[in-house]
């Protein structure tokens, strides 16, 4: 397997910046793009991510052996597919209609990260991140072993990256667990018991298959 | 310190019955709370924009209106002004006609508000949602800055030399920038030059120190360092007796949640969760007199705000315990802050020390 150094994450909002502090933590280097110019960033990371780079989307997704997508989901049409051919790509945002408002596309069966592989199909597509609150992510982080460690499903299509980000998870201080194919990312979405629940890796496997019974 | 109360009209349920109140009682009962903060001396009262039968604060000036000739010195606001869904020219009349009628005692706190049902209510679509609020902050900005505006933008008909009267006897409205923590947010109000409120209703609250220092910085970056002022929102409930003040406000505080999270699709957190919150530097400010006060100023050391206020008639709670609450804020809590940082210090933001 490759190995991972760099991690690219497109927003700069609460999940982005909480995002970045713990990859930073973790030892990673990190970048961190928006829609702006990185100069109207930069103020922005020195403070909220000391150490992460503002760089534009472009130069930082193809740059980054991981890039998280953690910007409004309503942005998503902005992203050029063309950059994301073959890179492994973290979705961390959600559909949640009574919060960000209804949009035509989302509606329906298929999960949201579903709609965003269709939209980037060279993209190596990962879901992860989404069901825990970005007030918790970096508090809740432990080391390996620690009984109140929490767990975050992992779900993508490809086999291989879905093991990279597995890895990243683990060591910023998660417990990855496999929900397998993209689609099983419907599993762990708004209004499913694991999202915003925060569980150890126990239950969050048995709630995943808890749900693949009744699918 | 200024210390406060705000509050969504939370309508009252019968213990006996389970059944909900109704909505006229909880705006009676709005106002005799927000009197009662007068009567023992809290610093701010702010009304929260809602619009459902738990939440029917949807017309908040018209309580604070009321409450302006029946109080004295507090200061009445809204938290938040859901700016996004109304007309700025008729929010910065209300809150003018308030300013007159309370003698200068009002103030618009601005935010995208996190309940969005007033967005299919007065037709507008959350897919605006950054570019509704950034078009009609700007609006309410110019008209506060002159009696007369000609303005146009995309979401509202434009001003030729419009007059929006009355004018505030100060000259200006305070006109807070609310934000639940994302970074952008700060950078924009400080960058502005306006005050700005942190809605801290989850998670660790000295987390939200970074987010004042980029406010901070990014004011100082419009060389408005001198404008500078940061008020904290948070849920909290006094009570004489710690570990039952905790029970108490854990009951209403949880079937909030439940409310919300029925419909949002998240689960209730449970009680260890809500422990865990409600002491140390947790966002939920529940506990004895002694406690709230040495968390407060505790939070006051790392993000250097002049203002806290609380949210606690959630989730149904009786209006008694409601009343209480607020009566031990002002009686108990305040002198013990006012005792570790000094009464009233709106100046004391910590970059005014540097060149002082």
């Amino acid at each position: 397997m490759p190995s991972v150094h760099k991690i690219g994450i497109l927003g700069a909002g609460r999940v982005g910046t909480a995002l970045a502090r713990l990859a930073l933590t973790a030892g990673y280097e990190v970048s961190v793009a928006t829609a702006r110019p990185p100069a109207e960033i930069a103020l922005l990371l020195e403070i909220m991510a000391p150490g992460a780079k503002p760089e534009t989307a472009k130069a930082l997704v193809a740059s980054s052996d991981i890039v998280i997508l953690a910007l409004p989901l309503s942005k998503y049409a902005t992203l050029r597919p063309d950059l994301f051919a073959g890179k492994i790509v973290i979705d961390a945002m959600n559909y949640w209609p009574p919060v960000d408002g209804a949009i035509a596309e989302f509606e329906g069966v298929a999960s949201s990260s579903e709609i965003i592989q269709r939209h980037l199909p060279g993209a190596l597509l990962v879901r992860s991140f989404n069901h825990m609150g970005y007030h918790e992510i970096e508090q809740e982080a432990r080391p390996q072993g620690d009984p109140d460690r929490r767990a975050l499903a992992v779900a993508g299509d490809d086999a291989e990256a879905r093991a990279l980000v597995a890895a990243f998870i683990d060591r910023l201080g998660y417990d990855p667990v496999d929900a397998g194919r993209l689609a099983a990312s419907r599993r762990f979405g708004v209004g499913t018991p694991i999202f915003g629940a925060g569980y150890g890796r126990e239950e969050v496997a048995g709630l995943l298959s808890a749900a693949r019974a009744v699918a | 310190m200024e210390l406060g109360i705000y509050s969504f009209g939370d309508v009252q349920k019968d213990a006996a019955t389970g059944k909900l109140g109704s909505t006229a009682d909880a705006m009676r009962n709005l106002l005799e709370a927000i009197q009662l903060a007068d009567q023992v001396g809290l610093d701010f009262f702010g009304i929260g924009e809602h619009h459902t039968r738990e939440m029917p604060a949807s017309a908040a000036t018209v309580v604070l209106g009321a409450a302006a000739s029946t109080t004295r010195t507090i200061r009445l606001g809204s938290a938040v002004t859901v700016l996004s869904t109304d007309d700025p020219v008729r929010v910065y009349q209300q809150f003018a006609t308030l300013d007159a009628l309370s003698n200068g005692r009002a103030e618009i706190v601005a935010g995208r508000g996190s309940s969005t049902e007033s967005f299919p209510l007065f037709g507008h679509s959350l897919n605006d949602y950054d570019e509704l609020y950034a078009e009609k902050l700007d609006l309410l900005l110019k008209i506060d800055e002159s009696e007369t505006i000609t303005w146009q933008g995309k979401f509202r008909p434009a001003l030729d030399n419009a007059l929006i009267v009355p004018r505030p006897d100060s000259g200006s409205l305070p006109i807070w920038l609310a934000t639940g923590g994302n970074p952008h947010s700060s950078v924009r109000a400080g960058l502005l030059g306006l005050p700005i409120s942190y809605a801290i209703i989850g998670g660790q609250a000295n987390r939200f120190a970074p987010l004042a220092e980029l406010y901070r910085r990014a004011a100082s970056q419009a060389d408005a360092s001198e404008k500078v002022k940061i008020s904290i929102a948070s849920p909290g409930f006094v009570g004489e007796d710690a570990a039952k003040a905790k029970d108490i406000f854990w009951m209403h505080w949880h079937a909030a949640m439940e409310q919300i999270g029925k419909i949002r699709g998240f689960a209730p957190p449970p009680r260890f969760h809500y422990d865990k919150e409600a002491s140390g530097d947790g966002a939920l400010f529940a506990g004895d007199p002694e406690e709230i006060a040495e968390r407060v100023v505790k939070l006051h050391g790392s993000i250097g705000h002049m203002r806290q206020f609380f949210q606690t008639d959630v989730g149904q709670m009786p209006h008694r315990e409601f009343l209480r609450s607020i009566e031990l804020l002002g009686t108990r809590v305040k002198p013990l802050v006012d005792a570790e940082l000094g009464a009233h210090r709106p100046a004391m933001e910590k970059t005014d020390a540097v060149g002082a």
